[in-house]
């Protein structure tokens, strides 16, 4: 394991902050730390930096206990939301910064620099100042800069966070493939799940100073540990006292089934290729999605009589939100 | 540029016209005047001075106003660095009269001497250099800090990489204000000095008593020379100043 947070907690006058979090990062892989607003997510990141101090608790890193050292001694690349650009030095002086602060020859850091600039695609751009460059531009720098000094561990809070939609899809999707060449262990922060279930190899829930769960793509949205990590890794609608995805309901129109419900179509959006069905049943509204082909097939509109019940084989918590099946991760 | 030429542009050139209404020579013999000549050296020589002085510890006061999370005598310090620009001058000279002339209460007595200059200047300058550094103190991005220390950088050579270059333009803005409040100081430092010829007498001064022995060739000669040298001096900050930010 590449980093190892034990019982770590952090108070912020009387607000806590992170209550008892114990996490294993594993080496060489993306891991994303996953939750809502205010969660904790950044302050955990910190830590491990040594930017901020735990209360209580340990952290190490590649074995080595880091809880008492300092941000400089510990090796690790960080990167920031709003970049944290130096904005008097150049793009490329950026990029050097931590090499030179190590005393490396010249030329060396002139290779380094040069290879780093090319592997961010920034090479044309050496001579300019931060100012001169998009966002994703110097956030791609900074992200240059932290890999400069060969961190143990690369840390990145909500990187794309600051940008527009469409910058954020490319730049997440070229970071998931320059994890796969510089193979260094990395944590980003988000709070966008679409963001996480994409690019990451492990999740790491958390919410409220707490880890919710950990674990794959694949286990957190088809095994969900409790209702808050469900209805936070995506869309959820609830049907009796069920909570399910919505596109883990079906429709039919044939003869009712005892685990069906009957309701009545009262709404139909169409969302591209997705069509979104809203199912008033006598004490609830459903929403079901489902294709264009299969809703088509189904030959039904607005105000047809239908029947809903969930796809077999499908995990659906309980919607009254037992909390003593939360699984507390290690 | 209009508002500009009337403000600045048409006093300039009048002085500079008057001061040359007696041709090269008169101009030449008033400002090599001995008592002329030492009225200058004194005056730019304390400015400069007191505008070093201001550069370490406006930036040192700055630092703590804001940095300093748990000083706690910082609503006062906030109140007293603009002590020096609400008072009128002369009433400052009375001050500084009081408690450091020869009644003083503190016991220490530096009326007529090139102290009492020095002193005089380093209190109307004192908040230029604190007050141009603060607000972009206030503004700087901590995190650009944080990742130079997660970068390995030390506390000193955070302060020096990354802090300083951005404080710089701010300080040398400050010291050109300080330099030339200092050059053109007059009500503080009168009462105080003693305007004793070759030793406490400040150019203002020099200047005013010209202008009472109707001399005013004379008068805007020192005044163009005092306006030559502050103009090196800004131009001088200004250079010295993007070399710093440059070099970061
Ligand atoms: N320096 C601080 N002083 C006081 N409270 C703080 C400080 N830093 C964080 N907090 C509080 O701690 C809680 C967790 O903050 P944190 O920044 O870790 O959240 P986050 O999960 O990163 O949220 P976001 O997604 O909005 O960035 C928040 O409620 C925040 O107000
Ligand atoms: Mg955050």
């Amino acid at each position: 394991m590449s980093i190892e947070i034990k019982n770590v907690a952090k108070r912020f006058g009387g607000f806590v902050a992170l209550d008892d979090v114990s996490v294993s990062i594993p080496s060489g892989q993306l891991t994303a730390l996953l939750g809502p607003s205010g969660g904790g997510k950044s302050t955990l990141l910190r830590i491990i930096a040594g930017l901020e101090r735990a209360d209580s608790g340990r952290v190490e890193i590649e074995g080595l206990d880091a809880t008492d050292l300092p941000p400089q001694k510990r090796n690790v690349g960080f990167v920031f939301q709003h970049y944290a650009a130096f904005k008097h030095l150049s793009v490329h002086r950026n990029v050097a910064f931590g090499l030179e602060i190590r005393k490396r020859p010249k030329a060396e850091i002139r290779s380094r620099v040069e290879e780093l600039l090319a592997l961010v695609h920034l090479e044309q751009f050496a001579d300019r100042l931060p100012s001169q460059l998009s966002g994703g531009q110097r956030q791609r720098m900074a992200l240059a800069r932290a890999l400069a000094v060969q961190p143990t561990v690369l840390l990145l809070d909500e990187p794309f966070g600051a940008l527009d939609a469409k910058v954020r899809k490319e730049l997440r999707e070229w970071l998931r493939r320059l994890h796969d060449e510089v193979h260094v262990t990395t944590v980003f922060v988000t709070h966008d799940q679409e963001e996480a279930l994409e690019v990451a190899d492990e999740i790491v829930v958390i919410n409220e100073g707490r880890v919710e769960q950990i674990g794959s793509p694949d286990d957190l949205y088809d095994q969900p540990a409790n209702d808050f990590v469900m209805r936070f890794l995506g869309p959820v609608t609830q049907l009796g006292d069920r909570l399910v995805r919505p596109h883990d309901l079906q429709i039919h129109t044939g003869a009712p089934d005892p685990a069906d419900v009957t309701g009545r179509i009262t709404r139909i959006t169409r969302i591209g290729f997705e069509i979104r069905a809203e199912i008033t049943t006598s004490d609830q509204i459903v929403t079901v999605t489902l294709t264009r082909n299969e809703f088509l097939s189904l030959n039904v509109e607005a105000g047809s009589t239908v029947q809903v019940r969930v796809a077999p084989q499908i995990h659906a918590g309980s919607a009254t939100g037992n909390r003593s099946e939360i699984l507390r991760a290690t | 540029m209009l508002w500009f030429s009337l403000l600045v542009l048409i006093p300039l050139t009048a002085v500079i016209v008057t001061a040359s209404g007696n041709g090269w020579v008169e101009f030449w013999r008033a400002v090599t005047n001995e008592q002329t000549a030492a009225a200058i050296q004194l005056t730019v020589g304390t400015a400069f001075l007191v505008t070093l002085v201001n550069i370490v510890m406006g930036t040192m006061i700055a630092w703590v106003l804001v940095r300093d999370e748990r000083f706690f005598g910082k609503r006062a310090l906030e109140v007293l660095i603009d002590i020096p620009f609400a008072l009128p001058t002369i009433v400052a000279g009375l001050v500084l009269l009081s408690l450091y002339g020869p009644d003083s209460p503190l016991g220490v007595n530096i009326a007529n001497t090139r102290v009492a200059v020095f002193l005089a200047f380093l209190f109307v300058t004192l908040p230029f250099v604190v007050r141009t550094v603060q607000p972009v103190l206030t503004e700087l991005d901590r995190e650009a800090e944080e990742a130079a220390a997660s970068l390995g950088a030390s506390r000193f050579t955070i302060f020096r990489r990354i802090i300083l270059p951005s404080l710089t333009p701010a300080i040398a803005a400050g010291a050109a204000l300080s330099f030339a409040r200092g050059v053109s100081e007059y009500g503080s430092l009168v009462l105080l000095s003693g305007n004793l010829p070759m030793r406490t007498e400040v150019t203002s001064v020099r200047i005013l008593s010209s202008i009472e022995n109707d001399n005013l060739e004379s008068a805007a000669a020192v005044a163009a020379v005092l306006l030559a040298i502050s103009f090196v001096v800004i131009v001088a900050v200004d250079v010295i100043q993007r070399r710093v930010v440059r070099r970061g």
